[in-house]
């Protein structure tokens, strides 16, 4: 990132619906839920939209060919500019940063910004649509399922840096818990270290209950040129730096152990939005946690802990809500749910009204003025970063 | 330019699947619509009236405006109007129809919507644009709560609409 | 009919959006019967090109031998083969024949189908970093010849940066695939080709 956007642009509207296992509702609904809401907290109606952008993961989970068409009249894009943004898991957060090239391009004032993912029509097992993302010829011939990236890369973390699976399964008390104040929130509860590992081991060393749940929800926000945002809202939220990155394809020939490509997405952000020294410039982060050692894993991506040290600094309570530096306040993908693009965007939702002060019962304590949302998918490739501010 | 392989034959494909399944549901919306079909024989349809649109099928909310429409229901009579049509000479493999089927788009009367439906009891070259017609239902007892439970449609003069139970 | 969650009114009252949620989750039961769905089961089926360098390698697998190639500009040796670096966008087209023997990178121990039905005997996936390529380049292969079904068994065998070797099949089953080589098994040492 060579050179600073000219127009500013901000969030000042943001909505969900429920995150749930299986809904009733179609796609559409759920879209309009979250659209419907972030528009009329936003104070604004449809009309005043110029353009949308629709997040929403592979078709094949809900079993919708070009599903982003689809989902047009849910989103509010009937009649209007519509983008569909896809980086698999890292979508939520992509939705934002897509919005906010038409806005800081000049091209548009008030664009809105929707992600769907209703995962529950795809049967037996939302894996099978998952599996085709390994290498068809020279990957799938051996029968792999989607926990093995995971379980593999977290394998190789632990390895690397000495870390126990207490210290990991730590981060599952800790969303799970904070979901508890989430009126989405799909899997909230109290539990302790102990449950977490006592639960049945899916693929060595990950455990059931450090797994995110298949969810069915939408979230969306609202974003303004700084004109727009300053006549709409008393506090609108400003998106200080954006960055993303993609690694090679060929995830074998990485070093699973660091997300270097989550590093080059927070140094494009944070030089965008100023930022020198992420760990004091950055109050709250809502990294991506759809497994409980990615929340870590990205927390070190995303320079707000030291290689290898982040479980340590969970374990003394740096990132507990109250902790020095709050880290998925909301619940993440653990607590609240993971649908898909949907929990992405619900990352930038919760900082929304984190650094509002409105969090209510998750609050995190102090005046955060700047945070940071990160989604990752892909083929574990991708880094989405987005950093919001007060000012 | 690639020395690694100059004898084409020996390129390889591979073959494979995508082993998913769906179940869909028919959402809020859609559940009202087949749970009406399926008791009453009706259509229900939602009504924006600010837009003054009424959308068959029917939604939770106006597309143009964003109004909530969740309380905003009514039903209309399965009856309407062929707004177009075509005929269908070879099913999905390729084998011949015979007869041919029509299939129409029909402008159900009172709304701003349509469905596709088979049209019944009619050969090909009496089928007009804008012709009336009626649904044929399923019997009561038959009916599933699906697109199933609507047969097709069918001229109104050969078959008078039925009272609505 | 769906019902809407009861949600404890005290997180929708202090916690934002600060307005009831929308949504209606069903249960198991209600979804696979109560609520009129439609089911859909479409057969997608692909004939997938492997291309040239993945060609080649296949065709290398069914000799016994595990193909790599090298940048021109980067120096890196590299395998499952490409046709060009994705790093330089140079042709990659020095073929190189690498070992068959590797390093465990990392592994897991898998006790579920991809649709989530249990396994007895676990499947030991793993990144095995071949002998012969750069630092930390490898593929996705299994472990296999350990004993034991546990994860307490299987790690007192398996561990990161353990050496491993190839296990072919007979070389009259072999078909020119990934599964050409049945597994890789740990060695206590290593040998030289």
């Amino acid at each position: 990132m060579k050179r600073k956007p000219t127009r500013r642009v901000a969030v000042i509207g943001a909505g969900l619906s429920l995150f749930m296992r299986r809904a009733l509702d179609t796609g559409k609904e759920l879209a309009y839920y979250a659209a419907s809401q972030a528009l009329q907290t936003a104070g604004i109606r449809l009309k005043d939209i110029q353009a949308v952008v629709m997040a929403t993961a592979p078709d094949a989970f809900d079993g919708v060919h070009m599903k982003g068409e689809w989902l047009l009249d849910g989103a509010g894009g009937v009649g209007k500019p519509y983008l569909r943004a896809y980086v698999g898991g890292g979508s939520g957060v992509f939705s934002i940063i897509s919005g906010w090239m038409m806005v800081a391009s000049g091209v548009f004032d008030l664009v809105l910004v929707v992600a769907e993912e209703k995962m529950s029509s795809c049967q037996p097992h939302p894996q099978g649509a998952f599996l085709t993302i390994f290498d068809h010829i020279i990957e799938r011939p051996l029968g792999p399922n989607l926990l093995w990236i995971f379980s593999l890369e977290q394998q190789r973390y632990m390895a690397a840096y000495g870390i126990r699976n207490e210290d990991i399964a730590l981060v599952s008390v800790k969303n799970k818990h904070n979901a508890l104040a989430h009126p989405a929130a799909q899997v909230a509860a109290q539990l302790t270290v102990k449950d977490i590992l006592d639960s049945d081991v899916v693929a060595w060393p990950v455990h059931r209950l450090m797994v995110s749940p298949i969810s069915d929800g939408a979230a969306a926000v609202v974003l303004a040129s700084e004109q727009v945002a300053r006549r709409l809202s008393d506090r609108p939220i400003w998106i200080q730096g954006v960055g993303w990155c993609l690694d090679t394809s060929y995830w074998g020939n990485r070093d699973l152990a660091y997300p270097r490509y989550v590093e080059k997405a927070a140094w494009m952000a944070y030089e965008m939005a100023g930022v020198t020294e992420p760990r004091k410039q950055i109050h709250v982060a809502e990294p991506y946690d759809p497994f409980a050692y990615k929340e870590l894993h990205h927390l070190e991506g995303l320079q707000l802990a030291d290689r290898g040290q982040a479980p340590e600094d969970l374990a003394r309570g740096r990132f507990d809500r109250t902790g020095e530096l709050p880290s998925c306040p909301s619940g993440g993908l653990m607590g609240v749910g993971n649908p898909i693009a949907a929990a992405g965007l619900m990352k930038v939702c919760e900082l929304f009204w984190q650094l509002r002060r409105e969090a209510g019962a998750r609050q995190v304590p102090g005046n955060p003025e700047r945070g940071v949302a990160q989604a990752w998918g892909d083929l574990m490739q991708i880094g989405t970063v987005a950093v919001l501010g007060v000012r | 330019m690639f020395k690694g392989l100059t004898n084409v034959a020996a390129a390889r494909v591979w073959h494979g699947t995508m082993p998913v399944q769906y179940l869909y549901t028919a959402g809020v919306a859609g559940e009202r619509f087949f749970q009406t079909l399926r008791r009453k024989g009706v259509f229900a349809v939602t009504t924006c009236a600010e837009c003054q649109v009424t959308y068959l099928p029917p939604r939770l909310y106006c597309e143009r405006c964003f109004a909530d429409l969740s309380e905003a229901w009514a039903e209309v009579a399965p009856s309407g109007r062929v707004h177009t049509y075509t005929v269908v000479h070879e099913d999905q493999d390729g084998r011949p129809l015979d007869p041919p089927q029509v299939v129409a788009f029909v402008r159900i009367d009172g709304t701003s919507g349509g469905l596709i439906g088979r049209l019944l009891h009619l050969r090909p070259q009496d089928v007009q644009v804008e012709m009336p017609v009626d649904a044929v239902l399923a019997p009561p007892r038959r009916r599933r709560g699906s697109m199933d439970d609507i047969a097709g449609f069918a001229p109104r003069r050969v078959l008078p609409r039925r009272p609505t139970p | 009919m769906a019902r809407t969650r009861a949600k404890p009114a005290i997180a929708r009252a202090q916690a934002p959006p600060y307005v009831p949620l929308r949504g209606h989750p069903l249960n198991e039961e209600e979804f696979r019967g109560q609520v009129g769905s439609t089911a859909w089961a479409p057969r997608l089926e692909y004939a997938w090109d492997a291309g040239v360098a993945i060609s080649r390698f296949l065709d290398g697998l069914r000799q016994g031998k595990i193909y790599g190639v090298r940048c021109r500009r980067c120096g890196r040796t590299v395998t499952p083969p490409r046709a060009f670096c994705e790093l330089d966008f140079k042709p990659m087209d020095e073929w190189v024949e690498l070992l068959d023997t590797g390093t465990i990178n990392t592994f897991s121990i898998c006790y579920v189908t991809w649709d989530m039905k249990p396994l007895r005997v676990p499947q030991i996936p793993a990144v095995i970093e071949i002998d012969g390529t750069s630092p930390r380049v490898g593929f996705l292969h299994l472990v296999g010849g350990v004993r034991g079904r546990t994860v307490t068994e299987i790690r007192r065998q398996v561990r990161a940066g353990l050496p491993v070797r190839a296990v072919w099949k007979p070389p009259a089953k072999r078909e020119g695939a990934i599964t050409d080589i049945l597994y890789f098994e740990p060695v206590r040492k290593r040998t030289k080709k």
